[in-house]
């Protein structure tokens, strides 16, 4: 059973090269092993997340070597929950992404698919802090690729800052690792864990430097103040579908932080006491500042969905920075509804963008076809983003309120979400009525008429898109998208009883370590191994 | 031998980040091969500093050894740099046949052709 562990990984890291050099030439069959491959993938995540439902964690080492010193991937209820997560988000976008031909428009769309799928669910599963490195150099290479699909000038210079931005984040995480192993001897984050917690107060000064170093790594994974600056630039100029897949990259940073400050940094290592949450607080704070007044301040509809994006990393970091069970699972909640409300952002501005002659620019027009139904499902995902009742968005901002009240930053934190979603609320109402109900209002119609008509005389392609009502199928992930923010407001009690699970299980150190370390004797080898210098 | 090392990784390092805000294509991917050179040389020290010792455990006598890890830690950095720097340019030369110019910083680029849509609406 423990085999299932590695299918998440290896399934996409197989079909990929195989979509790319037997299928490439073949759009139809690559569609289909691309589709089929997810699908499978999505099951067997639910079969994963129904093993960890147990509340075991399962480790499985690859080729058998034993934990300290071969790489191990772990399967928990976290781990389980964020592959499925992923697997479900990749099939939503792949379907629309599919129904709207985006795939067409550039080549290997699926074989960089297969290989980002395999990096996020990697990162996810492993069990190594130089694994996840290598796992975040996979997704990162296939989202370079996905980043400029379609490609475009202001496409391929926005790919290059993100590039060039990734790739310093990618060597400042070696540096963080090397500096970790140097004062541990370690990567391994189970005996990390046990590791850290033998440093003593005195000796912590390096420790202190890598545990800082490894943060701002993955802060620029999560987009968090003050390195946040690259996603609104990478995600507005990223192909839509794709902006909608990436909702779950930063969440791959976002989990990092989890992980490892609370089994390898935990807050009962004397080395690093109250450290993290006393930078991680602050930052999240001014990441919500700064993606409220970027919501309100956008100009168009691209930034102001990535803005959106900001502001919530930064009301989940507000939970994660507290570092207690409780405010855990309000952060995971969170994370889920983030994600899929972010997708069905994302996934309803390419409906909406591509049938606008004026493209995501916030400036009255004639309505597009459907405008009835494209305002109802922007009205519906905005109130999930902004998080008004009846969605999860709603509940999610609930709970970490309740989370951080006995914190020390409950004020800041109350003053700083309630203001964000008052903030982020005016922005999506704003950007709402000029996209969809100022449109009928505007006087200038007339001569947009006249505009129109003088463009489809010359045959003008946009014109003739724009009257291209979308299919059932275009719409349908959409829709996918916002009723699961529905069935996750829904079904609150069941899911937030598995995300309790899962918090519980993740500050429960010493069944993780025991789970990945053999008994007894990894400590020992070690030892002798440092008796050898 | 501890200064050589730690002067380079710090000379390097200064040169890399200088490089990187030059915000031109290629300063940038200098800026960045150098960070790539000096991240390896710095994983290699995180195992200390050892000359002339194998990075194998003796089964046999007390014979010291250096760390393997660090050495296998820097192989897998090497290719992974390698391929990201191949990618860069690859991005950087991209980027520069669509817009002919090499600069890193979009923003002007981005206020152009928002005040294009905006016009053309």
């Amino acid at each position: 059973m423990t085999h299932w562990i590695i299918a998440p990984v290896i399934l996409p890291a197989l079909l990929a090269p195989i979509i790319a050099f037997v299928m490439r030439h073949d759009s139809t069959l690559a569609r289909t092993t691309s589709v089929a491959g997810t699908l499978a993938l999505f099951v067997i995540s639910i079969g994963l997340t129904i093993t960890a439902m147990g509340g075991e964690t399962l480790a499985y080492q690859l080729g058998d070597w034993p934990a300290p010193f071969g790489i191990v991937l772990v399967l928990d209820r976290l781990s389980a929950l964020m592959v499925l997560l992923t697997s479900a988000l990749a099939l939503v976008v792949l379907i629309h992404v599919i129904a709207t031909k985006w795939d067409e428009k550039g080549r290997h769309f699926h074989a960089l698919f297969q290989f980002q799928l395999m990096g996020i669910t990697g990162a996810f599963l492993t069990g190594d802090a130089f694994n996840l490195f290598v796992f975040f150099e996979v997704l990162l290479i296939a989202s370079y690729g996905l980043m400029i699909h379609g490609g475009g000038r202001v496409r391929l210079q926005a790919g290059l800052q993100y590039v060039v931005m990734n790739l310093a984040g990618s060597t400042l995480f070696l540096f963080a690792l090397g500096t970790l192993y140097a004062s541990t001897g370690t990567l391994n984050i189970a005996d990390l864990a046990v590791k850290l917690r033998e440093v003593p107060v005195e000796d912590a000064a390096l420790v202190r430097v890598a545990a800082i170093l490894l943060l701002v790594v993955f802060a620029i994974k999560a987009a968090l103040f003050p390195i946040h600056f690259w996603l609104p630039a990478t995600y507005s100029n990223a192909p839509a579908p794709v902006a909608a897949l990436f909702a779950i990259m930063t969440k791959v940073g976002a989990y990092a932080i989890i992980r490892i400050y609370t089994v390898a940094f935990g807050p009962d290592v004397a080395a690093t006491e109250g450290l993290i949450a006393q930078w991680l607080m602050p930052a999240a704070v001014v990441t919500l500042a700064v993606g409220a007044v970027g919501v309100l301040g956008a100009r168009r509809l691209m930034p102001l969905l990535s803005f959106a994006v900001v502001g919530s990393m930064g009301t989940m970091m507000l939970a994660v920075a507290a570092f207690t069970p409780y405010a855990t699972t309000s952060a995971l909640y969170y994370l889920v509804h983030s994600t899929f409300s972010a997708a069905a952002l994302f996934l309803l501005a390419d409906l909406v963008v591509t049938r606008r002659p004026a493209g995501d620019t916030l400036t009255a027009q004639r309505p597009t076809v459907q405008n009835g139904l494209f305002a109802a499902l922007f009205f519906a995902a905005a109130i999930g983003m902004a998080g008004m009742p009846p969605l999860s968005g709603f509940l999610g901002k609930l709970v970490i309120l309740d989370a951080i009240r006995d914190s020390s930053f409950m004020t800041l934190g109350w003053v700083a979400i309630l203001l964000g979603s008052l903030l982020i609320i005016v922005g999506f109402a704003r950007a709402g009525s000029i996209l969809f109900w100022k449109s009928t209002a505007e006087a200038r119609q007339e001569e947009e008429d006249e505009a129109e008509d003088a463009a489809e005389a010359e045959g003008d392609a946009p014109a003739d898109m724009a009257a291209k009502p979308a299919t059932p199928l275009e719409v349908a992930p959409t829709m996918a998208a916002v009723a699961l923010l529905a069935l996750l407001s829904a079904a609150a009690g069941p899911i937030t009883d598995f995300l309790k699970g899962a918090s519980a299980q993740l500050y429960d150190r010493d069944g993780y370590i025991s789970a990945v370390l053999p008994e007894g004797d990894a400590p020992n080898v070690a030892g002798t191994e440092e008796e050898a210098h | 031998m501890e200064i050589v090392v730690a002067t380079s990784v710090g000379v390097l390092t200064a040169g890399g980040v200088y490089l990187i805000l030059r915000l031109r294509a290629f300063p940038v991917i200098l800026g960045l091969a150098l960070l790539s050179y000096v991240v390896n040389v710095f994983l290699f020290s995180t195992g200390r500093l050892a000359i002339n010792m194998p990075p194998v455990l003796q089964k046999y006598g007390e014979a010291s050894y250096t760390d393997p890890l660090p050495q296998a830690l820097v192989l897998t950095a090497i290719v992974i740099s390698f391929g990201m720097t191949a990618v860069l340019v690859m991005f950087a030369l991209g980027a520069f046949l669509e817009a002919d110019d090499d600069r890193i910083n979009m923003g002007d680029a981005d206020e152009d052709d928002t005040a294009q849509k905006e016009t053309g609406a």
